[in-house]
């Protein structure tokens, strides 16, 4: 079938085949992911998971200089640790076409903030493009490539949440052979010592200007004429919002968003009424607009954080609600409990928290599921900024207060732990810090849906590779004390979380137990002996999704089906009350 | 009803609403509607709540229903039907699985899993039709087919021939579960 509905993640990775694309690399993250799971699935397209952001976009700057066409994925804070190759790529420039997706989360669905990274293109004076549906996004990748090409400069493709997990209709296209560009050895160009970089700096400044005419004329800045009383220039999904909730008003769809077509925004400008800019989070095509002395409104009406929903648009723009929502009876939202996510029942790690709370120890948390840590019951995580900044804020609290040494600890997963735990580790062991670093070592990145990373031994091709050791990795970088223990065990998990935490010296503690729906593999379940369970509800201080609280019978149940039989509220149990199905008929 | 529809598919993170939302699209393509669907995943197959936005019509643009504009919510779990029910537009209808799902707060008692759902349901919404699916999921031979039971209570709702339904169903499904999977639709199709 030629026409087929894809996300826009999966119409990305079709754009990356149909294109030419030789090289992807990625880390996953929501809502990014799927981009590259897709991306491999073409023999003949190289995909690989890199242990961060920084060091995927230094892979494609390889590809590109090599001169593949190239693509690489993140989602918006991934842009952040590579931001650093990125600001100097655009001095560089490229040689093989290369696409740089950034997959933003307006709403925060499965984020730590929602910056725009719209900001970053213009900050690294690159070119931005920005679909609004899959079939956009997979024709844009074709684009982004021609456009990096052209202007010598990587691109940035910038998505949303509501692109990339929204499924709408695509033509599949045959692809396109996509040669190899010959490679030519230039240091002024990719060798940025100062001497050279000032050039390229003013190069970079020339291809701005020739850039913006470039945007004046491209077809992916369109005006669609309607009723001339009110304008509105908006990119991305909101172009999608728009015409669901203004489809008689004229509209300037943005495709290509730097630099901006200042002509373009002019001519349509001095044609409506009224103009309005539409556009999530941040006044990026606002303050342009404004700057260009031409009035319009949008922040003021709009909001700077969350998502716009076409409803929103119909009520700012027009005052009314078209939308109507129902009027409802005996409804009272305050009285729905909230169904948050949770830690899987039968993970393991669940047990480490438990523990960690009930020694009242101060955590640093970290990226991944054991973010989930943080919610009742468990309540055991004291902070999470973002990736791999677990162990370093653990460091600069034993420091900040001496009395606080001996009361922290660090937590961590493995894959996180790979993609920025090492250099928090050496600075812990270089700095004669004293933290203790748990890392639980669940043998994939979970959260994100199972992606393999340096110590799981298989890459995303699903290639046999050497799995770098956690604990060998660890002694390299100057810590003496690793132990590795199987958190099933709360007793001896106790045990050994404080002993390391009052070791002077820095420790490691590997958790080790792969995440309980990778295995799938069930145990008898658990049953409560209902003679002898006295209500005292200590096992729902597990916070198992399992374990069901029948608050009329006062009895605390096992839902069989969701049970994996990983012992923990057996362990937990001061009764003897919860056995495994079968044993309490002794 | 419109072959024209907004569906919006509620329920648990696990329970296959995705699976369920494709089944329905490839129906609706099949007719040659077009179709858009939404849906956040992420941190919400750790047993959080879910939601699918489903949209079919001659032209679709946002992949989003509005407040008060869903033809139709399909609740896996009468929580979630609860929870999401401002969605619904005046006269639409609300096939409500049920079965009863705890959320963690509701299982370590912070909170508590709210009285006679599907009596105030019916109350608000005079279309509302519930269904035993994880019992008839029981019958069809898998406990997992709740998802395609209630795609079969959907069907017989809407405007498709049922041959677009089986196709769907078998060009979708693996062909080592399509057994049960076919004979849990039509103990859905089936269900009064």
């Amino acid at each position: 079938m030629n026409y087929t509905l894809l996300s826009g993640n999966e119409a990305i990775a079709r754009g990356a085949f149909e294109s030419g694309v030789k090289v992807a690399a990625a880390y996953p993250g929501t809502p990014s992911t799927e981009i590259l799971q897709n991306v491999a699935e073409y023999e003949d397209i190289y995909a690989q998971w890199s242990s961060n952001e920084k060091v995927a976009l230094e892979v494609g700057i390889g590809a590109s200089i090599g001169g593949a066409r190239t693509l690489v994925a993140m989602k918006h804070v991934g842009v952040n640790v590579a931001a650093d190759p990125l600001m100097t790529l655009s001095y560089t420039g490229v040689n093989g076409g290369l696409v740089l997706v950034s997959a933003d989360d307006p709403g925060m669905h499965s984020s730590q903030n929602e910056q725009d990274n719209r900001r970053f293109a213009k900050f690294a004076k690159i070119p931005l493009l920005e679909p609004s549906d899959s079939q956009e996004a997979k024709d844009y990748v074709g684009k982004a490539l021609d456009i990096s090409e052209r202007f010598d400069l990587p691109v940035m493709l910038r998505v949303t949440t509501r692109i990339s997990h929204a499924l709408t209709g695509v033509n599949l296209e045959e692809p396109n052979e996509g040669n190899l560009k010959e490679y030519n050895k230039d240091k002024e160009k990719y060798v940025m010592i100062p001497a050279y970089g000032r050039k390229r700096h003013e190069v970079l400044e020339n291809k701005l200007v020739d850039m913006k005419s470039f945007s004046e004329n491209s077809s992916l800045n369109q005006i669609e004429w309607g009723d001339k009383d009110i304008g509105i220039i908006t990119s991305g999904i909101c172009y999608q919002y728009v015409k669901e909730a203004l489809p008689g008003s004229s509209c300037l769809k943005l495709g290509f968003t730097h630099p901006l077509p200042e002509k373009l925004i002019k001519e349509f400008a001095s044609k409506v009424n009224k103009l309005y800019v539409v556009e999530e989070l941040e006044p990026y095509m606002e303050e342009k607009i404004k700057a260009m002395g031409i009035e319009v409104i949008g922040k003021e009406v709009f909001p700077l954080n969350g998502e716009i929903s076409a409803s929103m648009i119909q009520e700012k723009i027009k005052g009314e609600k078209e939308f109507e929502t129902i009027q409802l009876s005996d409804y009272d939202e305050d009285e729905i409990p909230a169904r948050p996510p949770v830690m899987c029942p039968g993970c393991s790690h669940r047990g480490v928290f438990y523990t960690l709370k009930k020694l009242k120890l101060i955590v640093t948390g970290d990226i991944g599921c054991y973010t989930l840590g943080c919610l009742p019951p468990l309540e055991s995580i004291d902070s999470c900024v973002c990736m791999g900044a677990s162990i370093g804020k653990a460091l600069g609290m034993e420091k900040a207060n001496p009395e606080l040494k001996g009361k922290i600890v660090a937590v961590i997963g493995d894959s996180t732990y790979f993609h920025s735990g090492l250099t928090g580790t050496l600075d812990v062991a270089y700095n004669l810090g004293s933290s203790t670093i748990i890392i639980l070592d669940n043998r994939t990145t979970a959260m994100t849906g199972h992606q393999d990373h340096p110590g799981t031994g298989k890459t995303l091709k699903g290639e046999e590779t050497k799995a770098a050791s956690l604990s060998e990795v660890v002694k390299a970088m100057g810590v003496d004390r690793v132990t590795i223990a199987d958190p099933s065990n709360l007793e001896k998990t106790k045990e050994i979380v404080q002993e390391e935490v009052n070791i002077s010296e820095p420790s490691v503690i590997i958790f080790r137990k792969p995440c309980a729906l990778l295995e799938r593999k069930k145990d008898t379940p658990y049953v409560v002996d209902e003679d002898k369970c006295v209500y005292c509800k200590l096992c729902l201080n597990l916070g198992c999704p399992a374990l069901m609280n029948d608050v009329e019978e006062e009895k605390v149940q096992v839902e069989k089906t969701m049970c994996t039989g990983c012992s923990l509220c057996e362990q937990v149990c001061k009764k003897g009350a919860i056995k495994k199905a079968g044993d309490t008929n002794e | 009803m419109n072959k024209g529809s907004d569906i919006l598919l509620v329920g648990v993170g696990g329970q296959g609403t995705i699976l369920a939302s494709r089944i329905l699209a490839h129906v609706a393509q099949d007719n040659n509607l077009e179709v858009k669907i939404s849906e956040v995943h992420g941190m919400a197959q750790r047993g959080g709540s879910v939601v699918t936005h489903l949209r079919m019509g001659d032209k679709v643009y946002s992949p989003l229903i509005q407040k008060g504009q869903a033809d139709v919510i399909l609740a896996f779990e009468q929580l979630e039907a609860w929870r999401w029910l401002g969605y619904l537009r005046e006269g639409g209808m609300a096939v409500v699985n049920t079965q009863v799902i705890s959320p963690v707060p509701v299982i370590s008692g912070y909170q508590e899993y709210p009285d006679n759902i599907i009596n105030r349901l019916k109350k608000n919404v005079d279309k509302t039709l519930e269904v035993d699916a994880l019992k008839l999921a029981e019958q069809a031979g898998n406990e997992k087919t709740v998802n395609v039971v209630l795609l079969g209570v959907l069907a017989r709702q809407l405007e498709f021939e049922k041959n677009y339904w089986v196709r769907a169903l078998e060009s979708i499904i693996p062909e080592k579960i399509i057994e049960p999977n076919k004979e849990a639709f039509m103990l859905g199709y089936n269900h009064t």
